[in-house]
């Protein structure tokens, strides 16, 4: 049991000495983080190959509080689901580790930043490793305030205190759904362990419950709850507003937080409760079709935005949408598999820009970039290989898990068609947007300045060596998980079955090799296009945004998401605070409660202090007088 | 006539306290170094401690009982005894006085509160209270050169003596019309013949008596100008010990001799509970002395622990006991930080010491943190149990008003934090560090964070 103990309280220990000790550390904080989390990582892999032997665990470790039916405890539950989460995170984590160590160098808050990334780690590993509810909320919180934390982490910066605000009020929204779920989940049966839970759901089907004179399905309402914190955790329409701000924080953090690891946790979460979800028909369908517009909407934001982090950002909504989508439709082994795979070529795209940015004083205008191969080699292959994993060209991780999210939507019924159809689209967008990186950064010519151009340089080796082990994931990732059509056994749907089972295949085989040719063919399409637009006919976007000029504006604002919140809900509440609250309730009612009951005390407390005059007589009157009080109370109590 | 010789095995515990306390008044006399004293105070405990498990039973042709009961409560008192003598070492070597008695008095007022708990007769409660009592007189005065000291203890001795009166009279009701002083005698006759009004004047009576040592309202009056006057360490120690004893014997007489009236004892500590939970958390909110503040909120803890015999239920008791224990660690560390300050009577003291302390506020802000109960701290588990408790037998609507003084006591226990972490001292702040100091405050912290997390390692 040790062994699993200890691979969230490594982090943990880590955070401990590097905040307590920030001071004396200093410079010297990863030799504590560093090592710490890879010993996680080391007795993660031996989680791994104890689940493969077959030692499932399920079992609380230490109960905090019992009462009655509630128990509040912290367990582990170590299955399938749970490695493959754990390998991800400690794995990432390691190597962002590794690359921080190069990357936040001349930064001042180096003690700081190392404990707040073990904490997050701690967090996650939390989060992921638990055999309950309140456990997972925990950890759900947790990593949120780390992330919170880690995007305002160069506080200074107005944009980022903001962001890191903006993050956390978005979440409250997702979270406070989320919340209520759980009560509800406990409400209903009473715990809040997995175990009960699962084999207690069954019985809840047909339950309604009655909400305002309405009845809803008790089970679809549980899900439905459970979802508004993965759609805020995990970026999805319309909390996804969060995430591309959140690129203010420090790039490590971008690959580890907002890229590989938290942003999925809302996944997870949907595929751990996949036997609460797959009893709901209605929250499944909500489920896949907000994932599969989310995914869309993304992708075609990310065609024309100029900021390297930005467009990796909304890949990175539009790629969760993808494995909110595949969960939808059932398919959670698929959606496991994305998540996994994504987390490698994902966190190499963020550290690959992260190394680009350092080259380039911080400058993330692509615009400004170009001909960057000749200057940073590593940084340029590792990311041209995250790209053609992302873009989904065969071979590489992504292909894999993309075309098995493609194929088991396709086999969903008419409503899996659509989102099959609108799916393959996004991997055309995905592979377009990524090569237009590619081809606008790192080929052509450099169009910054010459003094920027005589800056340019590549990073040193601390960096490039996590690149370099990315890339190897990012390639590789897949391969576990290649499916029975290429000859491949599809291991990884085979490992988590016990824990997400099979979805249903029903299309012929001729179908699946129409939907792997047209998956091809999209992601050969879009970067052919971005070849197009962006090497050989540089001036065609500037043409087809000028004859398209409504569209173009309405991607390059985001579909004025941030305005329309602004003017529907940002600004009515600031003026509702400002009027109502401030003049109206605040002024009179609240500061006349806030400000009235405590000088009531405190007036009540001097009058009161009288008493506690200092002279004995006084005392001895006291305890005279309240034994009278009460001789004479409870005698006529008694009598009566 | 032939008087056996009494088996002191149950008493053993009780024998060694007192002979030390004996001895170490002697070697005061020829010793110089008070360290050693003190070590011998320690070794005491540690040895009482020893015994305590095997001196199972009665004795003293049934006047005394050692049970599980009076050990749990004798525990929280070596716990008190040990961390007392742990803070006091250095502070009087500061003060600069001869004190050599204040071991002894510290063994003397552990005994009387030992006695106490294993008081199966109320002539023998009657002996260990003085003892305790007056021992704790002349602690509260030990500063003989300090007018504030001497006030203190002679309002302490009078008002005590007092207190004292109030129990004679009651137990001397009791004898009247039972002619008996057993506890468990006495409750036998009620049940035969029932209560009658002078039963319930001897119970109000005995009960205000117990209130006076718990320092409920209204006989709590004595507290603040006691707590504040008497030395740092001698307040520490009466705000846990003399607190527990007065809830041992308040448990023991209450549950057995009256337990037939209980409806009638419940009533009456229902209403002590509120007025002084509304007291001390009103009060504690405008003091500016620290140690002040501290006495009102030992007030208020009285008014908690209090709900747990409300319950009147076996889990009312046990975390009433366990909150007792609980207390001891945080009150005690809270204290300790106090006696660590060069100049620390003041709650604007304590600004910027996040700063200038890192450690030491980081203590007092989880010893804060505990007495507001603050999760996951100790002090959050010992109300917890406490209210759940209370909920479980019947008394929501007691345990509301009671969390909502509780939240009240946020304000004033989280001022200090306020002034530690987001003030800039005034001046610099200097403390007095010592070993057995830090050892103190290493083991009430570790026990207030570990209790928080493991509460199964008190709750029995």
């Amino acid at each position: 049991m040790l062994n699993y103990v200890l691979i969230p309280l490594l982090p943990l220990a880590a955070f401990a000495v590097n905040i307590l000790f920030s001071n004396a550390i200093g410079r010297r904080a990863h030799l504590i983080a560093l090592p710490a989390v890879a010993g996680s990582f080391l007795l993660s892999v031996y989680a791994l190959i104890g689940v493969q032997a077959g030692t499932i665990i399920n079992q609380d470790i230490y109960s905090w509080i019992v009462s009655g039916s509630f128990k509040a405890s912290i367990g582990f539950l170590i299955d399938q689901l749970t490695v493959v989460m754990l390998i991800v995170v400690t794995s990432i984590s390691l190597l962002v580790h590794i690359y921080s160590v190069g990357y936040m160098h001349d930064d001042d808050g180096y003690a700081r930043f190392f404990s707040y990334l073990s904490l997050f780690t701690f967090s996650m590993l939390m989060l992921v490793m638990s055999n309950n509810l309140l456990q997972l909320y925990f950890g759900w919180e947790a990593v949120g305030l780390c992330s919170y934390l880690l995007i305002g982490f160069w506080y200074e910066k107005k944009s980022a205190a903001d962001a890191g605000k903006k993050a956390f009020i978005v979440n409250r929204f997702g979270d406070f759904g989320f919340a209520l779920g759980i009560l509800l989940i406990f409400v209903s049966l009473g715990s809040v362990h997995y175990a009960d839970i699962f084999s207690g759901v069954g019985a809840l089907q047909g339950r309604t419950i009655n909400i305002a004179g309405f009845n809803f399905d008790l089970i679809t309402l549980i899900a439905l709850l459970l979802f508004c914190g993965a759609v805020g955790k995990s970026a999805q329409m319309p909390l996804h507003v969060w995430l591309p701000d959140a690129m203010e924080g420090p790039t490590p953090v971008s690959a580890l937080i907002h890229a590989a690891t938290m942003v999925t946790a809302g996944v997870f979460m949907i595929a751990r409760f996949n036997p609460v979800f797959t009893l709901s028909d209605t929250a499944m369908a909500v489920v896949a079709i907000v994932g599969a517009s989310t995914s869309l909407f993304a992708a075609t934001i990310a065609l024309v935005q100029n900021d390297i982090k930005r467009i990796i950002a909304y890949s990175t909504v539009s790629q969760l949408g993808y494995m909110v989508l595949a969960c939808g439709v059932g398919a959670f082994g698929a959606g496991v598999f994305h998540l996994f795979t994504h987390a490698y070529f994902k966190a190499l795209l963020f550290l690959g820009a992260g190394s680009v940015m350092h080259a380039m004083a911080g400058n993330v205008d692509i615009q400004k970039m170009g001909g960057l191969k000749k200057y940073m080699p590593a940084t340029y292959w590792t990311f041209l290989l995250a790209s053609l994993s992302i873009a989904g060209v065969p071979g590489f991780a992504g292909f894999f898990s993309k075309d098995e999210i493609l194929w088991l939507a396709y086999n969903n019924g008419a409503l899996g068609k659509v989102l099959w159809a609108s799916g393959t689209l996004v991997a055309a967008l995905t592979a377009f947007y990524s090569f237009r990186i590619i081809f606008l950064a790192f080929h052509g010519k450099f169009r910054g300045t010459a003094e920027e151009e005589h800056h340019l340089h590549e990073s040193p080796k601390v960096i490039t060596i996590p690149l370099i082990l990315l890339a190897v994931g990012a390639v590789s990732a897949g391969w576990i998980g290649i499916p029975a059509a290429f000859g491949g056994a599809n291991h990884f749907a085979e490992f988590l079955a016990p824990v997400v089972g099979h979805s249903a295949v029903t299309a012929s085989h001729t179908e699946e090799m129409m939907v792997v040719a047209l998956s091809i063919a999209a992601a050969l399409g879009g970067i052919g296009m971005a070849y197009l637009f962006y090497s050989v006919k540089p001036c065609a976007p500037l043409i087809l945004a000028g004859m398209f000029r409504k569209v173009y504006r309405l991607l390059w604002n985001k579909y004025y998401i941030d305005e329309i919140y602004d003017a529907i809900l940002v600004r009515p509440s600031k003026w509702a605070a400002s009027y109502l609250l401030v003049r109206v309730t605040d002024g009179r009612i609240i500061e006349g409660i806030v400000n009235g009951v405590p000088s009531m005390i405190k007036a009540f407390g001097d009058r009161l202090r009288k008493l506690q005059s200092g002279n004995l007589q006084h005392y001895a009157f006291g305890m005279v007088a309240g034994l009278f009080v009460i001789l004479t109370v409870i005698f006529i109590a008694v009598s009566r | 006539m032939n008087i056996p010789f009494p088996d002191l095995t149950p008493a053993m515990p009780e024998v060694i306290m007192t002979s030390a306390a004996v001895l170490l008044l002697m070697l005061d006399l020829c010793f110089k170094n008070k360290a050693l004293l003190a070590l011998a105070g320690v070794i005491t405990a540690g040895a009482v401690l020893y015994f305590l498990p095997v001196s199972m039973g009665e004795t003293f042709g049934g006047m005394f009982i050692s049970d599980r009961y009076s050990l749990y409560f004798k525990f929280i008192f070596m716990v008190n005894l040990i961390l007392t003598i742990l803070i006091s070492i250095k502070y009087f070597q500061k003060q600069d006085e001869e004190t050599g008695e204040h071991f002894s008095l510290l063994l003397f007022a552990t005994s009387g509160m030992m006695i106490m708990a294993s008081a199966k007769d109320l002539i023998v409660l009657y002996l260990g209270l003085e003892l305790m009592a007056l021992s704790t007189y002349v602690m509260a005065g030990l500063r003989r050169q300090n007018i504030k000291s001497n006030e203190a203890a002679l309002k302490y001795f009078l008002l005590g003596a007092f207190s004292s009166a109030l129990l004679l009279y009651g137990i001397s009701l009791l004898y009247g019309m039972t002619t008996t002083t057993d506890i468990y005698a006495i409750a036998d006759h009620i049940n035969e013949i029932g209560s009658t009004h002078a039963f319930t004047a001897a119970m109000v009576l005995i009960i205000s008596a117990f209130a006076f040592k718990i320092a409920a309202v209204p006989f709590h009056m004595w507290a603040p100008d006691v707590y504040e006057g008497a030395p740092s360490p001698v307040t520490a120690f009466m705000s846990v010990g003399p607190k527990a004893a007065g809830f041992a014997v308040m448990g023991r007489v209450l549950f057995v001799a009256f337990s037939e009236v209980q409806a009638d004892w419940t009533a009456i500590l229902i209403g002590i509970s509120i007025a002084t939970m509304a007291a001390g958390n009103i009060l504690a909110l405008v003091q500016t002395n620290i140690k002040r503040m501290l006495a009102y909120s030992s007030v208020a803890h009285a008014g908690y622990a209090l709900i747990g015999i409300i319950a009147g239920t076996d889990e009312g008791l046990n975390a009433m006991m366990a909150y007792m224990m609980i207390y001891a660690f945080m009150n005690i560390g809270a204290f300790a930080i106090v006696i660590l300050m060069n100049k620390g009577k003041e709650i604007s003291d304590y600004e910027g010491l996040s700063k200038e302390r890192p450690v030491a506020a980081l203590l007092m802000l989880i010893f804060m943190f505990s007495l507001t109960g603050i999760p996951p701290t100790a002090g959050f588990i010992g109300k917890f149990n406490i209210f759940l408790a209370a909920v479980e037998a019947g008394y929501a609507w007691l345990v509301i008003i009671a969390v909502i003084f509780s939240a009240m006591s946020a304000y004033y226990y989280l001022r200090v934090v306020r002034n530690m972490y987001m003030r800039e001292a005034k001046a610099p702040v200097i403390i007095t560090r010592s070993l057995t100091l830090d050892f103190a405050l290493l083991i009430t912290a570790v026990m207030v964070v570990l209790i928080g997390i493991l509460p199964s390692i008190i709750v029995r």
